[in-house]
């Protein structure tokens, strides 16, 4: 056999365990689906027709490596309002492409060769590789479904040791569903500053939570010298093609983010910032906002109630746009499961297992769709469960 | 409830009882009895569906009209907006500001239907003045949705993170 050229620890790195199901679900017909981890809805209009507009006046250069200031100002401005935690758009903000990008660069620029980054899983599948790629050791900490897939204060105290460098979150949580709400939150605070961890809380999804509003952990006193919160566009908006995302933080680390960024990037697509200014900026940009997380809602509780009935357990999340129910009575494992569902009903689903260790015994199901294609995949999911018993 | 119950239809007549107490959090029997009164009071009047014809074979013409027309003393517009709306050709009739007077929606198997209808029906009304027959080419946009869309598929991904 000849050499590799490959990077060693890139050649070991696993493939997403999402990927195994991709390749087989993609060259099947009449697949229905309840894998996609994107919204269903189309950008509004007024956003796309405002990018239309920048295209036909000929704002195609770069832009400022931390995006155009307009756009700053707006994130700065929105953040304030909507979640209570203020920037400078000066120091304090670097649009990223997409908040993927924003995760990358936030542990290239604080990660040293053996840090320890506490990861929650389960989790979105890119937070290990990219601690991993920055040089640094990714700490699983599990989270439980006896507690709703909250972080208890206990299991991250648990878990730090003299090389923990910085606690990544991410709630609303993708698979879980999951939030953290105020107290919860404020229980992990103390703890949090005792040991001086870094915290990077992915807040993608911080627009869907049904019940009750969003909070920031950057928000708590003594918090947001020490958080980079990273959100974009992408689930607020359904602007995910458009790939624009912003990290949020203490000057210091900012620079240095967009330092890396600068020379891997140069600066988020002009078209999309653009875009960006106006989604945020708009008027009705709260109507868009509520509308669909209405629909979102609607559907959320059609499933929760719908796996409840066919005995597959599943707790109520209150964020994001997933269901996560437990399929251990089954007797299956994630992967086995959703592969028979996959090959005799057509459902495409994904393996808790893909998010983590402690996502086995769960799986994955978008609601991201329409109401018809929610009722017909559960039906068949209500099929495939009652041919095993 | 009811409120809530009437969005849901409103939004999508194809929900069930069942979906309808699962979304509200209700009992099913007690959705049940709501939608009966709704309906047994008129305030539910109908179920339908929204179809795009211009995708199938079935052929069929559709107008607006405008109406020009006296009122009638006492009775105002009703009585002669009663006299159009009562014909079954007829699919929906307003009163409406400005130039004219009412706005009827007629449907019809063929254009000459429908301008039969306009010369032996409508315009023999005593109280019509004028109308003005526009067909309709392209339905572009319908109740809330694009009907013209050449995205069909859902081009996302089947499985993505």
């Amino acid at each position: 056999m000849s050499k590799s050229y490959v990077n060693k620890d890139i050649l070991n790195m696993p493939k997403s365990g999402i990927r195994k199901f991709f390749d087989i679900a993609s060259h099947m017909d009449d697949v229905v689906s309840l894998g996609v981890g994107e919204p269903d809805f189309e950008t509004p209009w007024n956003i796309r027709e405002a990018a239309i507009s920048t295209l036909e006046k000929g704002r195609t250069s770069y832009t400022a490596n931390q995006g155009l200031m307009e756009l700053r100002s707006a994130i700065c401005g929105y953040l304030s309002e909507k979640f209570n935690i203020n920037y400078d758009p000066e120091k304090e903000i670097v649009c990223t492409v997409g908040a993927s990008e924003g995760i990358d660069i936030a542990m290239k620029a604080i990660t040293e060769i053996g840090d320890e980054i506490l990861v929650v899983e389960p989790c979105f599948v890119s937070y290990k590789p990219c601690v991993t790629m920055a040089g640094g050791i990714p700490v699983v900490i599990s989270t439980k479904m006896e507690n709703d897939f909250r972080l208890q204060p206990e299991e991250l105290e648990a878990k730090i040791t003299p090389k923990t460098k910085a606690l990544l979150i991410s709630y609303p949580n993708n698979p879980t569903g999951a939030i953290m709400e105020r107290e919860d939150l404020e229980k992990l605070v103390p703890i949090i500053i005792k040991h001086d961890l870094l915290v990077i809380s992915d807040e993608i999804y911080a627009e869907l939570t049904y019940g009750t509003k969003h909070v920031s952990i950057a928000e708590f006193p003594g918090m947001k010298e020490r958080t980079i919160v990273l959100n974009g566009f992408s689930k607020a908006f359904a602007m995910t093609g458009w790939r624009l995302g912003y990290a949020a933080g203490p000057a210091e680390i900012i620079d240095n983010m967009n330092k890396i960024h600068q020379y891997i990037i140069m600066c988020a697509p002009t078209t999309s910032q653009y875009a960006g200014v106006e989604a945020l900026t708009c008027e009705n940009r709260d109507d868009f906002i509520e509308e669909m997380a209405e629909a979102y809602d609607i559907r959320r509780r059609l499933m929760v109630s719908e796996f409840n009935r066919m005995g597959l357990e599943c707790f109520e999340p209150k964020g994001a746009f997933y269901v996560f129910p437990s399929i251990k009575s089954t007797g299956m494992t994630s992967e086995e499961f959703c592969e028979k569902l996959l090959m005799q009903e057509k459902v495409a689903t994904v393996p808790g297992h893909a998010f983590g260790e402690s996502g086995e015994g769960h799986i994955r199901c978008s609601y991201a769709y329409s109401v018809e294609n929610i009722k017909w995949a559960l039906s068949k999911i209500a099929m495939f469960v009652s041919s095993l018993k | 409830m009811r409120t809530k119950i009437l969005e849901l239809l409103d939004r999508n007549a194809k929900f069930t009882v069942s979906d309808i107490a699962a979304i509200l959090g209700e009992k099913e029997e007690d959705v049940e009895a709501e939608i009966r009164m709704l309906e047994n009071e008129k305030v539910i009047c109908g179920y339908t569906a929204l179809i795009n014809w211009d995708r199938t074979e079935k052929d069929f013409v559709t107008a607006l009209i405008e109406v020009r027309v006296t009122p009638q003393r006492g009775n105002g517009f009703d009585k002669i907006a009663e006299r159009i709306y009562r014909f079954k050709e007829v699919k929906s009739v307003y009163l409406i500001s400005g130039a004219y007077d009412l706005l009827v929606n007629i449907e019809g198997r063929t254009l000459k239907d429908v301008a039969f209808f306009v010369s032996d029906k409508l315009s023999t009304i005593d109280s019509v003045i004028s109308t003005a027959t526009h067909f309709v080419l392209k339905k572009y946009k319908d109740h809330g949705k694009i009907l013209v869309e050449s995205r069909i598929k859902d081009e996302r991904m089947i499985i993505a993170p």
